[in-house]
């Protein structure tokens, strides 16, 4: 997948807030705390790109997704789509917008409607949105069936006679239907083995240069991510934390959370797995209630001092398009030498043929 | 080679169900000596979590049907009592599972469970159960494990309930310990601090571990051996890094080519394997993998052995013979499907 990096801005998110308010009291309702789910997230989507997000749970990655799909209200900022600011539009203005910009979710199991039959729910957007007279629809929903690779033999069937990786490809299918724009793609393959897993991707890749989508994929498996995207954005509780290049990222991590993260991934080759280091994170992801003060990483950074706890620091750039909100960025030499995936991205593929 | 501590021989699980008998497990034999960690990988379905509950006596549904021997220190678990299994279940094999949300019990207390099983198998007092718990505790790794003994299960973490879940595997100082799909549910992170963990204490104390994954890549950083399960039968196996590089079954090639990795230039496709795993309802004979590998041919409508063809432990259940392989593999990814990384 290869943008356009001139193209055109599809989407522009502006110091987006998301804060779920916690609640006491029976008849008052008085608020006592906040869980600051996305804190201040800016980022630009041109056209015909694919923007990655990772990040564990609890960081915020689903929670901005549907802040953008407006499936949440936003506490703050701004969402511009296609030239439009869609972050305070009402559900009926919303609607026409909303057929093109679509989400594809996790669950296969529980996104589909257990009783409605595929073409039932392949064609309730196109019905919602009054597009074309009853045998129009079918036609268009036997065609998108073949688009993801189904059989159009299948509109009559029920989501529990589909595998997983057929049920996530209906998805795909009801998401394509209003021909969108741009998908956000909520962990598509999370829950699927992985040779099916290789066939979605597969399937979204080819999607993507049929119809010229742009993606926002959301995953937690740093591979996959790495496979689609060209560029990734890597969010620690509730902020980004490092924007780059989806190449440069696994080659040159800037923040010490990245860093951390991609060494973490286990690698499925034994003597390269032994040899490299393992960063081990301590503890676990502090609670997004009350986020640490300073650099919401610090309480687990090795490379935390004494500022890093007072003062947040700023997103700022560490190269062409590559940036990353750190006091201390790992420099070039630090990188390579600590990360030790610089290095086995960039050398030859040990000899592990027959 | 001294007697194996664990052994399976030619294991058959089938469940009946309303549309015929399901063959989850079919024919699987496997060794564990003491000490060592054997990684079961393989897809949904595959049959790996079955036949390790099967070895543990866990599976209850009377529609199960069990064939084959399960030999733990010279005896057959599968002729033992439901009273003598519960013996060995804890103190002998213990169990770590996949969701730690679920198989803790929410209503005790973490040390109560734990302590429990402590007084199930030995005869201590209350407060030595306690104060054992509390050590264990520390050893996962625990922080203020003295206060922590009496939380709720709610009341930790993803990553710290996994902890407690490994402190009562270890409880009773088993011989063994079958972790299914131990980090499946946790964060990368969180993955690797539990990792680090289970090898930690398996080094301490030498116990065998059997993990059970779909993850080749946590198989790789694991295991010392490696037994790749498909549709209820084991289609190669061997030493860890015969499989990963030297590996002789299409499936596996398929499994590994699937994986998007970070440690290679990215390929411009992902490499797939076509079409879905077989029902295991009724399933013709052969070899299940023939009608999704590239390399079939008319021999492969009978069913294929697990042997050794290379002469070194290193097993796998396919026809063609090694050069056709190597052949294969050599041609399976044309250098120009490879995308330049930089």
């Amino acid at each position: 997948m290869t943008a356009d990096p001139d193209g055109d801005v599809l989407l522009r998110v502006e110091h987006v807030r998301k804060h779920f308010p916690i609640r006491k009291g029976i008849l008052l309702q008085r608020e006592v705390a906040r869980v600051h789910a996305v804190d201040d997230v800016s980022f630009e989507l041109r056209a015909g790109e694919t923007l990655g997000l990772v990040g564990e749970s609890g960081c915020g990655k689903s929670t901005l997704a549907r802040c953008i799909a407006r499936l949440y209200d936003l506490t703050s900022g701004s969402v511009i789509f296609d030239g439009r600011d869609i972050s305070k539009l009402s559900r009926r203005a919303l609607r026409p917008i909303r057929g093109g910009l679509q989400m594809v979710f996790q669950d296969p199991y529980a996104s589909l409607n257990p009783r409605k039959r595929v073409g039932t729910i392949i064609s309730d957007p196109l019905r919602i949105h009054k597009q074309g007279n009853r045998s129009e629809i079918k036609r268009q929903v036997r065609r998108l069936l073949e688009v993801v690779g189904l059989s159009p033999e299948h509109v009559n069937r029920y989501p529990h006679e589909f595998s997983g990786g057929q049920r996530q490809r209906i998805g795909v299918a009801r998401a394509l239907a209003l021909n969108p724009k741009l998908i956000i793609a909520d962990e598509p393959v999370s829950a699927l083995d992985v040779s099916i897993r290789a066939q979605v991707i597969n399937l979204l890749d080819d999607l993507q240069d049929e119809l010229s989508l742009t993606y926002i994929f959301i995953a937690h498996d740093l591979g996959v991510v790495r496979h689609v995207s060209d560029r990734i954005a890597v969010m620690y509780l509730g902020k980004i934390v490092e924007v780059s290049p989806a190449e440069e990222l696994y080659r040159r991590p800037v923040h010490p959370y990245t860093e951390a993260l991609l060494s973490a991934v286990p690698i499925p080759d034994p003597d390269l797995s032994e040899q490299r280091e393992h960063i081990v994170l301590e503890g676990d992801v502090p609670s997004p209630i009350a986020p640490p003060p300073g650099c919401r990483f610090h309480p687990r950074c090795r490379y935390a001092t004494e500022i890093c706890s007072r003062e947040e620091p700023p997103l700022v750039e560490h190269g062409p398009d590559h940036l990353a909100a750190c006091h201390h960025p790992l420099s070039f030499t630090r990188a390579t030498a600590a990360g030790g995936q610089a290095t086995a991205a960039a050398g030859p593929p040990p000899e592990d043929q027959v | 080679m001294a007697d194996p501590l664990l052994e399976v021989r030619n294991l058959k699980v089938s469940f009946r169900t309303e549309d015929g008998t399901v063959q989850a497990v079919d024919g699987v034999s496997l060794t564990l000596a003491e000490g060592e960690t054997l990684g079961i990988v393989g897809e949904s379905g595959s049959g790996k979590s079955v036949t390790m509950m099967s070895v543990m006596r866990l599976i209850t549904d009377p529609n199960a049907r069990f064939e084959g021997q399960v030999l733990y220190k010279g005896r057959d678990l599968m002729a033992l009592t439901q009273e003598q299994i519960r013996g060995i279940r804890g103190a002998g094999i213990a169990m770590i599972f996949q969701d730690p949300m679920t198989s803790l019990n929410p209503v005790y207390r973490v040390g109560w469970q734990i302590a429990e099983q402590i007084q199930a198998h030995d005869k201590v007092s209350k407060q030595a159960a306690h104060a054992r718990t509390i050590d264990l505790l520390k050893s996962v790794g625990i922080p203020h494990a003295s206060e922590r003994v009496d939380d709720y299960p709610h009341q930790f973490s993803g990553g710290m309930r996994q902890r407690v879940m490994i402190a009562m595997a270890l409880s009773c100082n088993p011989d063994i310990v079958i972790a299914d799909e131990p980090t499946t549910a946790l964060d990368v992170t969180i993955q690797a601090q539990i990792l680090g963990l289970i090898r930690k204490l398996r080094d301490d104390f030498g116990t065998a571990v059997v993990l059970i994954t779909h993850d080749m890549g946590v198989v790789a950083e694991m295991a010392d051996r490696v037994a790749v399960m498909y549709a209820g039968r084991i289609v190669e196996e061997g030493s860890r890094r015969d499989v990963f590089y030297r590996p002789q079954h299409p499936y596996t090639w398929g499994l590994l080519g699937s994986i998007a990795r970070l440690d290679r230039p990215k390929p411009r496709r992902l490499a797939t394997i076509p079409g879905l795993p077989p029902s295991l309802v009724n399933l013709p004979p052969g070899c299940a993998f023939g009608p999704r590998c590239a390399y079939r041919f008319p021999a492969c409508a009978q069913t294929p052995p697990l042997t050794d063809k290379l002469g070194n432990g290193h097993l796998d259940a396919c026809l063609l013979d090694p050069q056709a392989k190597k052949d294969a593999r050599a041609g399976a990814t044309p250098p120009e499907l490879v995308e330049d990384a930089t």
